[in-house]
């Protein structure tokens, strides 16, 4: 837990923070559209006998009262995704419109690539890409059991992404929820922060900025690139975005959510660095404002 | 001419022909067979496919993808796999199944609380059905509404269960 006291200047309320980092993390699915109305998902909770709570900000997110949520009908009939709460957030402020083609470059094991394909109907391509195979045999699995069918699913590095074996040649729209040093989910797995180190985060913070220049890139221009992590670190956030806006074409744009998710916004100081104040519109999600695990979120608009 | 065709290629993903005349590789299912399948056996009607195609990875595993159509491509996944095709009797796939048989008239057999349980463990069970024998859709009713589980094979008084080891549960 003590890696997170260097964060004490940024966060508001840090004892609540802290708090809140050291409860455990309730359960918490998505309803998966494509398979089933969020009435009939709610439907088939109730005939298993489980209690849930729809999250005030979302009415396809559920919190559970349940141990074992893949034990359910729900869960076996695909009706529903255990997905951490906060992690539905990216793909909803993405926002994408059925028909569009969507890059998600960090895509195993699979949760925000079907919500993706959810909120598009099932009509469109998500390109799924992720550069783990044994990581991508759990995106398959999650893909067939959710029922998506507009799911193309590649094998690669995304810091150096090839549309070679695609029909496409740009995206509209680009999800980079990168690998990152994990801290927010320390609700879900107390060891995390075990194997911490500035090192390691500076190491992360590099792929970072490889794989988020490569997808601005691989996007077209007026198309949008949402960028994430379940972390704090102002190194693995603001600054990835930071480096992106110095040597792409793109800027910081507002995000448009329920107003029942609570939020910081995001940081321009950090220790003697100073960020754009665009950055200001990125959204900092700690564990203490809705009860979940810890996000960050920028989203970026392509050569406008 | 079957000598004039070509051999499939495992890692590549490949478009069914529409009718079988227009095959250029051997032993590939036509989108016209697939489609007959489907109605013949299950009563799912071709319309309900009208915005997928369907391609071939792998010796008779056929996809079914909702997405733009890009050329032959060697990626790992495009869509879901729905059918397999290369043996004597075509089989869908459990994931195919609980996605579009909610489109069936044919071949479902409806299963109890207990049948339905039993059947999602991937256990066999003997049960009556006066229907055709081999591949059928297990449903059960799930708030007023049929809703499939999963394929079994149906042979001589027994349901036996097709869900994968990987997609068993005890419910």
């Amino acid at each position: 837990m003590e890696p997170l006291e260097r964060y004490r200047p940024i966060v508001d309320d840090f004892e609540a923070f802290r708090a809140a980092c050291e409860r455990p993390l309730g359960i918490a699915v998505r309803v998966n559209t494509i398979k089933a109305s969020v009435e009939r998902a709610i439907a088939t909770l109730e005939h298993d006998g489980i209690a849930y709570e729809q999250a005030a900000w979302n009415p396809r997110v559920l919190r559970l009262e349940t141990d074992s949520p893949g034990s359910t009908w729900a869960s076996f009939h695909g009706f529903v995704h255990t997905q951490e709460e906060v992690s539905a957030v990216p793909p909803v402020v993405l926002d994408p419109e059925p028909g569009e083609t969507v890059f998600d470059a960090c895509a195993a094991p699979g949760g925000k690539a079907t919500q993706l394909a959810a909120l598009m109907a099932d009509r469109g391509t998500v390109v799924a890409n992720d550069s783990n195979l044994g990581r991508l045999s759990a995106l398959r699995f999650n893909a067939e059991r959710l029922g998506a069918t507009s799911l193309a699913v590649t094998h690669q590095d995304a810091r150096n992404f090839s549309f070679a074996p695609l029909a496409v040649d740009q995206f509209d729209h680009a999800l980079v929820d990168a690998p990152c040093s994990c801290e927010g989910t320390i609700r879900k797995n107390p060891t995390t922060l075990e194997d911490w180190s500035e090192d390691h985060v500076h190491s992360v913070a590099g792929i970072q900025k490889g794989i988020l220049r490569r997808a601005v890139q691989a996007t077209c221009t007026g198309g949008t690139v949402v960028y994430s992590t379940c972390t704090f670190a102002p190194e693995e956030n603001e600054a990835v975005v930071q480096h992106v806006l110095d040597a792409e074409d793109c800027r910081v744009v507002d995000v448009d959510l329920d107003p029942n998710l609570e939020y910081a916004p995001g940081v321009t100081e950090w220790n003697d660095e100073t960020y754009d104040s665009s950055l200001e519109r990125a959204l900092r999600i700690y564990p203490h404002h809705n009860d979940t695990g810890g996000f960050f979120v920028a989203k970026l608009e392509v050569g406008a | 001419m079957a000598d004039d065709l070509e051999t499939n290629v495992g890692q590549q993903f490949d478009r069914l022909p529409a009718t079988d005349a227009d095959r250029t590789v051997e032993g590939r299912a036509s989108r016209e067979a697939v489609l007959e399948y489907f109605e013949d056996r299950f009563g799912i009607p071709p319309e309900t496919f009208e915005e997928h195609t369907f391609w071939e990875k792998g010796a008779g595993k056929i996809w079914i993808y909702g997405g733009e159509s890009p050329s032959p491509a060697e990626i790992e996944a495009l869509g879901m796999t729905c059918l397999r095709t290369r043996q004597d009797h075509w089989k869908p796939t459990t994931d195919f199944v609980q996605r579009f048989g909610r489109h069936a008239t044919r071949c479902v057999v409806d299963l109890s609380d207990a049948e339905a349980t039993r059947f999602a463990a991937g256990e066999d069970q003997s049960l009556e059905w006066d229907g055709d024998w081999g591949y059928l859709i297990a449903a059960h009713d799930v708030d007023g509404d049929r809703e499939p589980i999963g394929v079994g094979l149906y042979l001589h008084d027994e349901l036996r269960s097709m869900i994968p080891k990987g997609r068993r549960r005890s419910l």
